[in-house]
């Protein structure tokens, strides 16, 4: 009989083992809190992100107004041809009216800068819509131009050196007769989503650029949901498992992962070079949003399909149904909230992609909505591109205000998504 | 016109599928016993009538443009065209386009006009000719569909070969897509390295996509070597990974070995959200805070010499992207370590934090290195945010806090506002997205590989 060896150096209770173990658990507690951190990071990103948007787009939600009494003189507009009157007078009368202290050239033009260049066209709108106001006076609301905005706002220093701003000392006073005559308000920017493009900040809106994207989705829809859906059953129902259905298979894994910018190239080269497709047109963003949005639509359709249980196959077929049949009638209806939510979800991946948009020229100036699928137009994203380039410091604040529109589009969406999905979903 | 006939085809096929089916059930009413049921005859005719006036649209479409436009450029007079290149033909031929479209700007030559004119013409021909056409083969494809209702007519084997040829065609435009990625990018690639040499692309480390406006312009030349736009990607992405991989799988390591339910619950879909946010918001994110927060901290504070677009703000920016894309990979692999390599390791004694790194991360790390592999093909590949917050000019360093351009940023740059396919400027942009293409490809098929066979090691 053989003693056990124990491990009799090794005291238990020794205070260097308690000091090992101390140590060894100090370990658990630094990996904890570096993976608290780095948890914290990225939330805190997120944050910082979302409050950055809120911080700079709030701005452009309001934009300063100011109403002021346009005197539509005979004069300067013929009743019988009011698109050709000669509105830049009309306006400066109205801003010599407003400052009658002015009596040189110089002073009063910068002084009609004070207000929108939009304020000519609305008068010529109001010209048009109703030929009788011509010769009488008319007050309406006009936006101010971005210097003044951005005064109004209280976004720039008065106290900083006179040049250093854009706005000078007497500019800032004409501004300030102006808010003493209590003319001056700061409503609801609605132009932001009813106006198109426009090189002026303050008159710059959303309008096309949403009309743009809903016909490039809409276009994408069309496409790639009865396509993503035929493949995705053909693929998880019908398909033999030889080489072609795994070369298939790989190719759409590998599709999803091919960077955007290629899919913008293929549609410049095929759908534009060779087809001779119209550059700029939803029609052809859709496309191409299509051709991306199609390997999501198939996944999701087979994961669906996947989670109707056999039985209900078997059951179908023992009644004699044929396997199209089963397929259309039982299997698709129950996998169909599976579907449609893998296909919201794609479609607003679709909504925020950019890059192959700016390479098919999407990214056009172009001031007013779409009206079919074949106009020039820009996207919601590619509108937040050109904006974000723009010079203009009320531009920012737009950029901004246009992100946080987007990103109400995409939470919507991924929120039907949810709501489907939570709705509908079924545990067999 | 176009519309109408896609309404009429609508229309008609429903009239068709209508009076198939009915006949299919007076048929039946009458007493016989048919082989396939009503609704597979109607099928029958939306198939023979609706699904070739389709094609056939389609078709006639995708040619129309093209046949109308060389019928106008021939008829243009000769002497107007002499001695003309392509690309003043095209510019001739957009002008007729525009004349067309009533966008008259200046005042056109006559012939300009009689060719406008006559584009016109030609269009409204083809667009009657379609709509006869197709009322045509939607009348034949009724007919012939009516006349085949019999009760021993097999509709339904009919109606099921249609719907699985469709659903083939519809897997199979998969691979249509593929071979249009791969056809476009080498064919326009290939006219790239007919103008310049191969060698000098892939060995070049000048980048200056320039070309001569005059033939004897001085350095108008141009140099097309792709080095410093690659280095300048690398650089970016390398970047991009030192914040997105440690943040990334900590967090996973966390939410997967520490945290509480319910914490794991609001932090996943937070985690999402981040992967949600569209890139062109990452980039504005990066020129408007990340930027500034940089140069001032570590240009005024720090006295480093920060380049105003430099390559760590659009690096970090995408690090913070790919911080969920890493994170979820690293989850799914920690969770797909079996059960009882974690419980064997805790029951010898091991803590917590021993058994995540000595045990379950080396079983984990085929799952996590494929999902960095993916990673980084996306951070290459990555457009937006470096579009808007990297440089433009391609120098040859690994400085990161020098501006540096990526191939994407070269790619979009030089296409934006340019559509002529015949000089090497727009052409190289084809070459590179060659490469983009070569590159992504070859890391996520290697990336799928480790991460099924890493699930196969498991499963």
């Amino acid at each position: 009989m053989t003693t056990t060896t124990t491990n009799a150096g090794a005291d238990w209770k020794s205070p260097e083992a308690a000091a090992r173990v101390r140590k060894r658990h100090a370990g658990d507690l630094r990996l904890k809190f570096a993976g608290m951190a780095a948890l914290g990071f990225a939330v805190l990103m997120l944050a910082i992100l979302l409050v950055s948007l809120f911080a700079n787009g709030y701005q452009a939600l309001r934009q300063t107004h100011a109403s002021v009494t346009f005197e539509l003189s005979a004069e300067h507009i013929d009743a019988a041809d009011p698109q050709r009157g000669n509105y830049r007078a009309i306006v400066q009368d109205a801003v010599q009216g407003l400052f009658p202290g002015i009596d040189n050239p110089g002073e009063l033009r910068s002084a009609v800068g004070i207000l929108s260049n939009g304020a000519q066209n609305a008068l010529r709108s109001i010209a048009l819509n109703d030929p009788s106001l011509i010769g009488q006076e008319v007050t309406i609301d006009v936006p101010l131009s971005d210097p003044y905005d951005q005064l109004a706002k209280g976004l720039v220093d008065r106290d900083s050196p006179e040049d250093q701003r854009r706005l000078k000392d007497a500019d800032i006073a004409l501004f300030d007769t102006l808010q003493a005559r209590d003319v001056v308000s700061l409503p609801i920017n609605w132009a932001l989503v009813t106006n198109a493009d426009s090189r002026f900040p303050e008159l710059a809106g959303l309008q096309g650029a949403i009309w743009g994207s809903f016909y490039a989705l809409l276009v994408c829809f069309v496409l790639s949901f009865p396509t993503g859906i035929a493949a995705g059953i053909y693929l998880e129902e019908f398909a033999p498992k030889n080489r072609l259905t795994d070369i298939v298979e790989i190719n759409i894994n590998n599709l999803a992962a091919v960077p955007s910018v290629v899919f913008g190239l293929l549609a410049l080269a095929v759908f534009i070079g060779w087809f001779g497709m119209p550059r700029s047109a939803p029609l052809v963003g859709g496309m191409t949003l299509a051709l991306m949005t199609l390997p999501t639509i198939i996944i999701a359709t087979r994961a669906a399909l996947k989670a109707v249980p056999p039985s209900i196959r078997e059951a179908a077929l023992g009644v004699g149904a044929s396997k199209h049949q089963v397929v259309l009638t039982h299997v698709l209806p129950l996998a169909m909230p599976g579907i449609l939510t893998g296909t919201i979800i794609g479609l607003a991946q679709a909504l925020g992609e950019t890059a192959p948009l700016l390479l098919i020229g999407m990214n056009a100036f172009i001031t007013e909505a779409p009206s079919s699928l074949v106009d020039s137009s820009t996207a919601l994203p590619t509108q937040i591109f050109i904006w974000a380039d723009s010079p203009e410091r009320g531009f920012v604040a737009r950029t901004s205000a246009a992100i946080l529109v987007l990103l109400a589009f995409l939470i919507a969406m991924n929120a039907v998504a949810v709501f489907l999905r939570s709705r509908f979903e079924r545990r067999y | 016109m176009v519309g109408y006939t896609f309404l009429l085809i609508l229309l008609l096929s429903a009239v068709g599928f209508v009076l198939n089916r009915n006949a299919a059930q007076e048929l039946r009413a009458g007493g016989s016993r048919l082989h396939s049921l009503p609704v597979f005859h109607g099928g029958y005719a939306l198939a023979l009538a609706g699904l070739p006036a389709l094609i056939f649209v389609l078709l006639w479409l995708m040619f129309e443009g093209s046949f109308v436009s060389a019928l106008v450029r021939a008829s243009l007079p000769a002497e107007a065209v002499a001695g003309l290149g392509a690309g003043e033909l095209s510019l001739i031929m957009a002008e007729v386009q525009q004349t067309a479209s009533g966008l008259i700007f200046g005042e056109p030559a006559q012939y300009v006009r009689d060719a406008a004119a006559y584009y016109n013409t030609l269009h409204s021909i083809s667009d009657w000719a379609m709509f006869a056409l197709v009322l045509f083969i939607l009348a034949g494809g009724i007919f012939l569909a009516r006349r085949s209702v019999a009760t021993e007519f097999r509709a339904r084997q009919r109606v099921e070969k249609v719907l699985s040829g469709l659903m083939i065609f519809a897997s199979v435009i998969a691979i249509f897509t593929t071979i249009g990625i791969v056809a476009s990018l080498v064919f326009e690639a290939a006219r790239f390295f007919a103008l310049v040499p191969i060698t000098d692309f892939l060995f070049g480390t000048a980048w200056e996509p320039q070309i001569a406006i005059r033939p004897d312009q001085i350095a108008g030349a141009g140099a097309f070597g792709w080095l410093p736009v690659i280095l300048g990607t690398l650089v970016i992405t390398f970047i991009a990974l030192l914040v997105a991989v440690p943040v990334g799988l900590l967090s996973a390591i966390y939410l997967n070995e520490f945290a509480s339910p319910l914490l794991r619950k609001i932090a996943k879909p937070i985690l999402e959200v981040l992967a949600g946010v569209p890139t062109v918001v990452y980039g504005f994110f990066a020129i408007l805070v990340v930027a500034p927060a940089l140069r001032s901290f570590g240009g005024d504070t720090l006295g480093l010499p920060i380049s105003p677009n430099t390559a760590l703000a659009a690096g970090s920016v995408m690090g913070v992207m790919l911080i969920p894309f890493i994170s979820s990979f690293a989850d799914d692999a920690l969770t797909a370590v079996p059960r009882s390599m974690r419980d064997g390791s805790l029951a010898l004694g091991a803590t917590q934090s021993e058994t995540v790194l000595k045990v379950l991360f080396p079983a984990a790390i085929p799952g996590i290195v494929g999902g960095v592999l993916l990673a980084v093909s996306r951070a290459i590949g990555e457009t937006m945010i470096v579009v808007m917050a990297a440089g433009l000019i391609a120098t040859l360093t690994i400085n990161p806090l020098d501006s540096v351009t990526t191939v994407t940023v070269q790619i979009v740059t030089l296409l934006i506002g340019d559509t002529s396919f015949d000089n090497p400027k727009t052409l190289a942009a084809f070459a590179l997205g060659l490469m983009l293409f070569i590159v992504t490809l070859a890391l996520n098929v290697v990336a799928l590989r480790v991460v099924r066979k890493y699930r196969e090691l498991y499963d």
